[in-house]
């Protein structure tokens, strides 16, 4: 029945042995990162350019058919304080200090527009055990199927960003969060945020038309005058403003695997309260653990002989039949 | 009913003579419609106009620029003429009168006189106070002696424009001549209309003078004396270009792409969100729609709104309401403005933005965690005596059962 400190030592060896065999090759069993789609479109928002109308917000609850959330007496405006699910897209104000100019940091103020990243290798759609959430082979948006979804919330501790809300007022609860507005994409048109952005704030294209757009504008001077277009970046609607200065970083392009979502802004991204994450993905970071640690199912299979040894171990003839 | 049928037949009294019964009801139906009242209102207005003798009135002229008689002779439900010979009976007008100098005086004289605690006073143009109100004079004498004069013999009195109800122009810094409103010179003991506006809306005035011979009392009043059937809500509240506030959409020059396509003034410095008045509810002029500033491309420049027209700079933007997050409303440096019906009632969307950090729960307070661990406790403690009393019944029970 005791379990000697000898073959204690001796099954702890063997196991660990094993286990060090499977785990020692993990960089051949890395999960490759996935690279962004030919044809992803996404969304550029430019902090510098946003006046914080909350036409983005107002144009999201209308096409999206999503009900109002109070937060001032009276219940009588939509005046949402965070992400919600009935809140797909905020505009947020960062204030430092007396706040003067905007998008300056200290003694400044600005906008930072949040909604889902639609992340190129994303994090919730990599935790969903149903698949539930999934993005979309050719736009690369992350959608969601409610008649899948088992209401586990994975998607909500594995998003990096806190995007996923979950209905928690509802008798059958759905996850919620923007899916760049795949039914109007699906009609020709474009997400409704940027189609009713006055300022150019937000536009909308291919990543790759993006991706440019924004490296533009980074080398634009700041003080002089430079064209930004409106709604789409391949508009020929242009709004003629001064340039300001932008933070050296587009943020998306690379961080947490890049996404689907660029963003500029004049304040260092962390005081938006945007994540600083690493260039991989989590993602790609959890998938590499979990299929090392599977891989040919020999881990299992270890552990299980180890468990069987040790019962083996412990069973004396009494207990036998 | 008897009365009633004298009162409104198709021969109206001997005075009615100019107006045609349609055009009279007319009148009175517009009346009790920018009051508020319902349409049937109208018929009791009309009775009580066609039973009195026509209502004297006593204007008095202050520091003015005529631009209140200008916008009362612009009524046309009814004319003016109508209006004046008619259904009331200015008996004292400096610039209606016919008579002048030392008539028009006796006029008034006789008036008052005649119709001591009838008449209703009304007064335009701010008074002058500074060196004794010399400022201002007509027939020799100080505007200030003169409307403390007239004011006590008044059965009501009636402050027409923004001059005359808090003091307008003429009271802008650096005031040279110490003008102030008819409030002001008359002190406490008396409660003056305002009816504030540059120029005020003529049927606002109409509605006071009918609403006082109608019910007999003062219209009920706001804080600033104003009556809340005209000033009970703000421009911004009935303007007809809101959605575009409420889109972001805004002119940002005169005359630029947005101002022509007809888009909000808020960023050329419009003054609805702080002004109260009805100005989009009920147009001037009634020549039909945008027949009122805003309507026609200039912003509102608060005329009816202490401390906003004539003070605030015109391209300013105005102040919005705003609320806290916790919801209490965010005083202002005035003091915080209180509207009869709470702040809840005022209508104009919050200007906060959500912060970058989301507002997080707070954990169980101490008190809830003590009430809970207390009921636990006593729950437990509940549960061990009945366990006890249970197995002492049954080790009883057994005792008895070996005996047998």
């Amino acid at each position: 029945m005791e379990i000697n400190r000898r073959d204690f030592l001796k099954v702890s060896a063997g196991g660990g042995l094993m286990l060090a065999s499977t785990l020692s090759p993990i960089p051949a069993l890395a999960r490759e990162p996935k690279v962004r789609l030919p044809e992803a479109v996404g969304i550029l928002y430019d902090a510098t350019v946003c006046v914080g109308c909350k036409a983005c917000m107002a144009a999201c609850k209308e096409y999206n058919h999503l009900p109002p959330e109070y937060s001032t007496p009276g219940s009588v405006w939509d005046n949402p304080l965070d992400l919600s699910a009935k809140t797909y897209n905020i505009v947020k104000l960062y204030k430092n200090g007396a706040g003067e100019v905007k998008d300056r940091e200290i003694n400044g103020y600005s906008y930072i527009r949040r909604f889902c990243m639609h992340c190129v290798d994303p994090a919730c759609t990599s935790a969903c055990p149903v698949s539930a959430l999934t993005k979309d082979p050719k736009t690369g948006a992350v959608k969601y199927n409610k008649d899948v979804c088992i209401g586990c919330r994975y998607c909500q501790v594995a998003c990096p960003y806190n995007i996923p809300k979950f209905q928690w007022d509802q008798a059958f609860p759905q996850i919620q969060k923007c899916e760049l507005c795949y039914h109007r994409m699906a009609q020709g048109s474009y997400p409704a945020c940027c189609e009713f952005c006055p300022n150019g704030g937000s536009i909308f294209g291919d990543v790759q038309h993006l991706l440019e757009e924004a490296k533009r504008r980074l080398a634009l001077e700041p003080g002089k005058m430079a064209a930004y277009p409106l709604h789409r970046v391949d508009s020929r609607e242009m709004r003629h403003r001064i340039v300001t200065p932008y933070q050296k970083h587009l943020f998306g392009e690379k961080d947490g695997g890049g996404s689907q979502v660029l963003i500029l802004a004049g304040v260092p991204c962390d005081k938006l309260g945007l994540p600083i994450l690493p260039d991989e993905s989590t993602a790609a970071t959890s998938e590499t653990i979990m299929h090392s640690l599977y891989k040919g199912m020999i881990a299992p299979y270890v552990v299980l002989g180890a468990l069987f040894y040790i019962v083996y171990k412990n069973t004396t003839k009494q207990d036998l039949p | 009913m008897k009365g009633k049928n004298r009162a409104l037949s198709p021969t109206l009294p001997s005075h009615f003579g100019l107006v045609t019964r349609r055009d009279f009801l007319k009148f009175c139906a517009v009346a009790a419609a920018s009051m508020g009242l319902p349409l049937g209102m109208g018929v009791k207005i009309a009775e009580a106009v066609a039973a009195l003798k026509r209502p004297p009135v006593i204007w008095l002229s202050g520091q003015e620029c005529t631009g209140c008689t200008e916008t009362l002779l612009r009524s046309t439900h009814p004319t003016v003429e109508h209006l004046i010979l008619d259904l009331i009976s200015v008996d004292y007008h400096e610039t209606l009168s016919t008579p002048s100098g030392a008539l028009a005086e006796e006029a008034k004289q006789k008036s008052i006189s005649d119709n001591k605690g009838k008449f209703i006073l009304v007064t335009e143009g701010a008074i002058p106070t500074k060196d004794g109100g010399i400022y201002c004079k007509i027939g020799g004498r100080p505007a200030m002696e003169i409307l403390r004069e007239t004011a006590p013999s008044a059965a009501a009195v009636v402050a027409l424009g923004s001059c005359a109800s808090w003091g307008g122009l003429p009271a802008t810094e650096p005031n040279p001549t110490g003008a102030k409103s008819t409030q002001e010179v008359l002190g406490d003991k008396f409660k003056v209309i305002n009816i504030p506006g540059c120029p005020p809306n003529p049927y606002n005035f109409l509605s006071t003078v009918l609403y006082i011979l109608t019910f007999k009392k003062l219209p009920d009043l706001d804080d600033k004396g104003r009556p809340l059937f005209a000033y009970r809500r703000l421009i911004h509240e009935g303007c007809e270009r809101r959605p575009h506030f409420d889109a972001g959409r805004f002119a940002l020059a005169f005359d630029d792409d947005g101002h022509r396509r007809g888009w909000c003034l808020y960023k050329l410095g419009c003054k609805g969100p702080e002004t109260y008045n009805n100005c989009p509810a009920i147009l001037f002029g009634g020549v039909g729609a945008r027949s009122w500033p805003v309507g026609t491309g200039s912003p509102c420049f608060g005329c009816s709104e202490k401390g906003v027209g004539f003070t605030a700079p015109i391209p300013a933007m105005a102040k919005l309401e705003y609320s806290t997050l916790t919801g209490a409303p965010y005083k202002t440096e005035e003091g915080g403005k209180v509207r009869a019906g709470g702040s809840a009632l005022r209508l104009t969307p919050p200007t906060s933005f959500a912060p970058i950090e989301a507002p997080a729960g707070h954990g169980a307070s101490v008190a809830t965690v003590g009430v809970l661990a207390g009921l636990a406790g006593a729950a437990l403690g509940a549960g061990a005596m009945t366990a006890m009393k249970l197995g002492k019944k049954k080790s009883g029970s057994e005792e008895e059962a070996g005996k047998e």
